[in-house]
C-alpha cells in the first residue's frame, strides 16, 4: 500500500534553516523566506565558516562578489593601520591591490561604488577613528598619538584630524570628557536613593 | 553591506522652505534615500515614541523650534533606550560655539551649520551621509563620532 506525502517546502527550508542558525548559534534573523541579517558585522572569514556549517543541509549563504571585495578591502586597510610600523600610504595602494590580487583601478572603482566612500578617504576615517579611540583613552598625549599613527608631526595630526571632524583634538577630548561627566553624574544619582549613607 | 539599501532620512525643521530645501537635495541622486520631514519636537517625540516606527538612519534637528527645541528633544531622545543608537545630526543657523559644545556634549553626532547656497547644502548632507554610511556598515564607535560642518 502506497502513500503520497505532500510538503509545503518553504516551510521545511524555513525551519531547517532556522534549525541551523540555532546549531551554529548565530545571531541573526530570518527576514522572510531567505533574506537573513546579522546585527553585527560579518567578516569574509567569518561568512566561509557559516557556510560550511550550512553545506551538508545544502544551504549557502550569497554576497555579491562586489561587497565581498570589499569587506575584504577593508580589513586589508584596517590590518595595515593596526601595523604601527608599516603604515606608509603611498604604498597602500601596491599593498591591497597584490593582497587582493586584483587591479587597484578596479577596486578603487568597486570600493566607491559600494561604500560611497573612496578608499582614501576611508583609511583617512580608520585612523582619525583610531586617533579617537586613544585620545578618549586619555593616555597618550596628542603627540604620541600622532607618533603612533605615524604622522609626520603633530600638527599634520591636528589638520588631519580637524579637516576629517571639523573639530580640533583639543575640542573632541573636551566634549567626550565632558559627556562621560554628565553620564556619571546622571547615574550616581539614579544609585543614590538606595544607598543609606 | 549593500549599496541597495535604502537610507532613511528624517528631518524635523518648523521652516517650510527649509524643508522644502532639504528635500529638493535628495531628488536625483544615486544613493538610495527615503525622506520624511516633521514641523516640530511635539510631532517627532510622537513620531519615536511609536515603537512600531521604523527608525530613521540619521535625524536631522532644528535647534530653534516652537514647543520642543532641538536641545530638548536630543536631551529626551539620549535618555530613551531603544533610540540611543540614533545617528543625531543638528541643523541650524546657530554658529555659537555654546550651541555646538552643549548639543555635542549632550550627545548629537553631528554639527551643520545651514548653508545659504543649495549647492552647498547638497556638498554638505551628501558628505554627512557617507559618512553616516561608514559608521554603519564599518562597526565604527558610535560614542566617538562627533562631525563639525
Amino acid at each position: 500500500m502506497n502513500f503520497y506525502v505532500k510538503y509545503d517546502l518553504q516551510v521545511i527550508c524555513r525551519n531547517l534553516l532556522l534549525e541551523k542558525i540555532g546549531m551554529i548559534g548565530l545571531d541573526c534573523q530570518l527576514n522572510n523566506t531567505n533574506e537573513l541579517s546579522f546585527r553585527e558585522e560579518v567578516s569574509p572569514d567569518f561568512l566561509a565558516t557559516i557556510n560550511e556549517g550550512f553545506r551538508n543541509a545544502g544551504i549557502e549563504i550569497v554576497a555579491s562578489p562586489e561587497s565581498i571585495i570589499v569587506e575584504k578591502t577593508k580589513e586589508a586597510i584596517l590590518e595595515l593601520i593596526s601595523e604601527e610600523d608599516n603604515l606608509v600610504l603611498s604604498k597602500t595602494s601596491h599593498h591591497l591591490a597584490r593582497t587582493l590580487n586584483v587591479s587597484y583601478r578596479y577596486l578603487a572603482a568597486v570600493f566607491s561604488e559600494v561604500t560611497y566612500s573612496t578608499i582614501e578617504n576611508y583609511i583617512i576615517l580608520q585612523k582619525v577613528e583610531r586617533a579617537k579611540g586613544m585620545i578618549a583613552a586619555g593616555i597618550l598625549t596628542f603627540t604620541e598619538v600622532a607618533w603612533k599613527l605615524n604622522y609626520s608631526s603633530v600638527g599634520h595630526f591636528s589638520m588631519q584630524f580637524k579637516n576629517t571632524t571639523g573639530l580640533t583634538p583639543t575640542l573632541f577630548k573636551k566634549i567626550i570628557t565632558q559627556r562621560r561627566n554628565n553620564q556619571q553624574a546622571a547615574f550616581s544619582m539614579n544609585e543614590s536613593p538606595g544607598l543609606n549613607i | 553591506m549593500n549599496n541597495n539599501e535604502t537610507i532613511r532620512i528624517l528631518l524635523v525643521d518648523d521652516d517650510e522652505d527649509d524643508r522644502a530645501d532639504f528635500i529638493a537635495v535628495f531628488a536625483g541622486l544615486r544613493m538610495n534615500t527615503f525622506v520624511e520631514t516633521l514641523k516640530d519636537g511635539v510631532a517627532l517625540m510622537n513620531y519615536l515614541m511609536n515603537d512600531a516606527a521604523k527608525l530613521p538612519h540619521i535625524l536631522f534637528l532644528d535647534l530653534n523650534m516652537p514647543k520642543k527645541s532641538g536641545l530638548e528633544c536630543l536631551i529626551a531622545i539620549k535618555k530613551i533606550d531603544r533610540l540611543k543608537d540614533l545617528t543625531i545630526a543638528i541643523y541650524s543657523t546657530s554658529s555659537s560655539q555654546k550651541d555646538i559644545e552643549d548639543t555635542f556634549v549632550n550627545g548629537a553626532n553631528i554639527y551643520i551649520r545651514k548653508p545659504t547656497h543649495p549647492t552647498m547644502l547638497k556638498k554638505i548632507l551628501m558628505h554627512v551621509l557617507a559618512i553616516n554610511w561608514q559608521y554603519h556598515t564599518s562597526g565604527l564607535n558610535k560614542d566617538n563620532f562627533l562631525l563639525q560642518l
